[in-house]
């Protein structure tokens, strides 16, 4: 069965979008990541024009956060103060981004530079992860204890916050920063940011893991929040039929993902991840690289 | 001025032919992009019309054809900058149909010449105006080819020979399939007549291709009213997510 999206003004099999959701909510269920950063790509080579898959996944992002933020608030595992410090800087950045994205629209650039964000995002994620996950492997094997890092060039900074659930007392501006870059990704790539996010706060702000999940999340749904909102009225590419379909996938299949990825191995589950996000990775790069098969192309704004 | 005298002298050489004339009808005058639109084939016939006995030689030819809305479009180009491929030139095409299908009795060559091709704007490159392109780039023509190549291969741009079934030189019928990427608004379909490469008779009528229901209020919610749409959205996307969890926390404790 075909369903005709009214923004995107192209006509898709439904069960193979259903399906698409609910593949990518299995796997945000088994690795504890919103999924963005594999929908749009994957919407990208379903024909969806690139910046209607960038625009909605920000909004089936809202959706998947909302769900996620609730169960962690119940658990108190969400440092509101932290979040809202990352949110203002995230809001910016998010700002900043919808602007590079209206501009490079304009130039008949927003393909290229969306594609190669992801290139280079996932490229840098999923090698990171590959590589962490493959060392963690031969400890668990050996026995070893992980050693804790400490940065202490974070604490040296001025306007120090006191962050009571994360246990924390540092500088403002770390935070802020983090919330800028990731706002950008955000608005740019249709993500929410966590995959970067996530790494960023535990290894950059020295975040107790248990409490980084639920403040990322927390973050994510204003940012995207956010970034829909812009899109919808600057480039008005958000289609909320693709949305829907996707979501109501991506939330059956959430909860498939979270009973099979409470039954493998920690480690083997961020390979297999890893091995995903580079995949992917690939094929974007390879359409980058490989001589495209007609080098003329037709201007998606010239309306 | 030498365009106006030719004229003048095919109409005059025309004119002892204007004995045929052509009436259609078309399987449906509307097309309603729903939810589930998955293209559209419609049909298209008519008959000839005369007074006099039917003339063999030349043979009488039908050409019909559909166009949607002109619209200008961009074409770009790509080039290798440090080793990726990057748009770098385009071209702004000043009228390009956005949906152009022709269907023909014969072989293109038997059923028009140049000359009438030019004038009635029939073939699929006439029915695209490009004024002209910047200084920089020398072989415009290659992007107007670009054109028509990319919206071929989406089934936008159509060329049928020998596709319309003509039957006694005088009925005729043909059937032209939309795809489901087409864009809204008024598809001019047209029939031409012809007889040795000459246009004896044409007659246009329209179709009206449009969304309708859900579709069609959406579109125009994001269109006129974005902030609004996008406020539904998230609205949409928050209860969606709180729906979720509420309902699987339903499930596993119950």
């Amino acid at each position: 069965m075909q369903i005709y999206l009214p923004i995107a003004e192209v006509s898709v099999n439904i069960f193979l979008l259903f399906g698409l959701g609910g593949l990518v909510g299995i796997l945000s269920g088994m690795f504890g990541v919103g999924g963005g950063f594999l929908i749009t790509p994957l919407l990208f080579f379903m024909g969806i024009p690139p910046a209607v898959a960038v625009a909605t996944g920000a909004n089936q992002i809202v959706a998947s956060s909302v769900s996620g933020v609730l169960a962690h608030l119940k658990r108190r595992t969400v440092d509101l103060r932290m979040g809202t410090v990352l949110l203002c800087g995230g809001l910016v950045g998010a700002a900043l981004g919808i602007w590079i994205f209206n501009l490079l629209k304009q130039l008949g650039q927003v393909d290229l530079l969306v594609r190669l964000c992801y290139v280079v995002f996932l490229g840098i994620i999923g090698g990171l992860m590959f590589i962490e996950s493959l060392n963690a492997l031969r400890r668990s094997k050996k026995g070893a204890v992980p050693k804790r890092r400490h940065h202490g060039w974070v604490h040296g900074l001025p306007f120090k916050m006191r962050f009571r659930t994360s246990g924390l007392y540092i500088s403002a501006i770390p935070p802020l920063l983090v919330g800028v870059s990731v706002g950008v990704l955000s608005a740019i790539m249709g993500v929410g940011g966590g995959f970067i996010m996530v790494p960023a706060m535990i290894y950059l702000l020295g975040m107790p893991t248990k409490v980084v999940v639920g403040t990322s999340l927390f973050q994510i749904i204003f940012v995207t929040a956010f970034t829909t909102m812009a899109h919808a009225i600057t480039s008005q590419t958000v289609d909320v039929l693709l949305a829907l379909v996707l979501l109501i996938g991506g939330v059956i299949g959430a909860q498939f993902g979270t009973a099979i990825g409470t039954r493998l191995k920690a480690e083997q589950l961020r390979i297999a991840l890893a091995s995903l996000v580079l995949l992917v990775c690939f094929k974007l790069a390879l359409d980058l690289f490989l001589t495209p098969a007609d080098l003329y192309e037709l201007g998606t704004g010239g309306e | 001025m030498m365009r106006a005298l030719l004229l003048l002298l095919l109409s005059l050489v025309a004119l002892p032919l204007r004995a045929e004339e052509v009436v259609m009808g078309l399987s449906k005058d509307s097309v309603n992009i729903t939810a589930d639109f998955d293209g559209s084939e419609i049909l298209i016939f008519g008959a000839v019309k005369r007074e006099a006995p039917i003339r063999s030689d030349p043979p009488l030819q039908v050409i019909v054809t559909v166009a949607g809305p002109v619209t200008p479009a961009t074409v770009w180009r790509k080039e290798r900058r440090l080793g990726i491929w990057v748009n770098t030139d385009a071209v702004e095409i000043d009228a390009a149909p956005s949906f152009y299908a022709v269907a023909t009795s014969a072989a293109w060559g038997d059923v028009i010449s140049d000359v009438e091709d030019l004038r009635h704007r029939v073939s699929v490159a006439r029915a695209i105006r490009s004024v002209g392109a910047p200084m920089s780039i020398e072989d415009s023509q290659s992007f107007t080819d670009a054109l028509i190549r990319l919206r071929e291969s989406k089934g936008l741009y159509q060329q049928r020979p020998n596709t319309v079934e003509l039957r006694d030189s005088t009925l005729f019928d043909t059937a032209i399939s939309m795809p489901a990427n087409i864009v809204e608004g008024e598809y001019t379909t047209r029939v031409y007549l012809t007889r040795g490469g000459r246009v004896v008779s044409q007659h246009a009528s329209v179709i009206q291709v449009g969304k309708v229901g859900l579709e069609r209020w959406l579109y125009n919610l994001s269109r006129n009213q974005p902030p609004l749409y996008g406020l539904l959205s998230l609205v949409i996307a928050i209860a969606a997510g709180w729906g979720a969890s509420a309902a699987f926390r339903a499930l596993k404790s119950g």
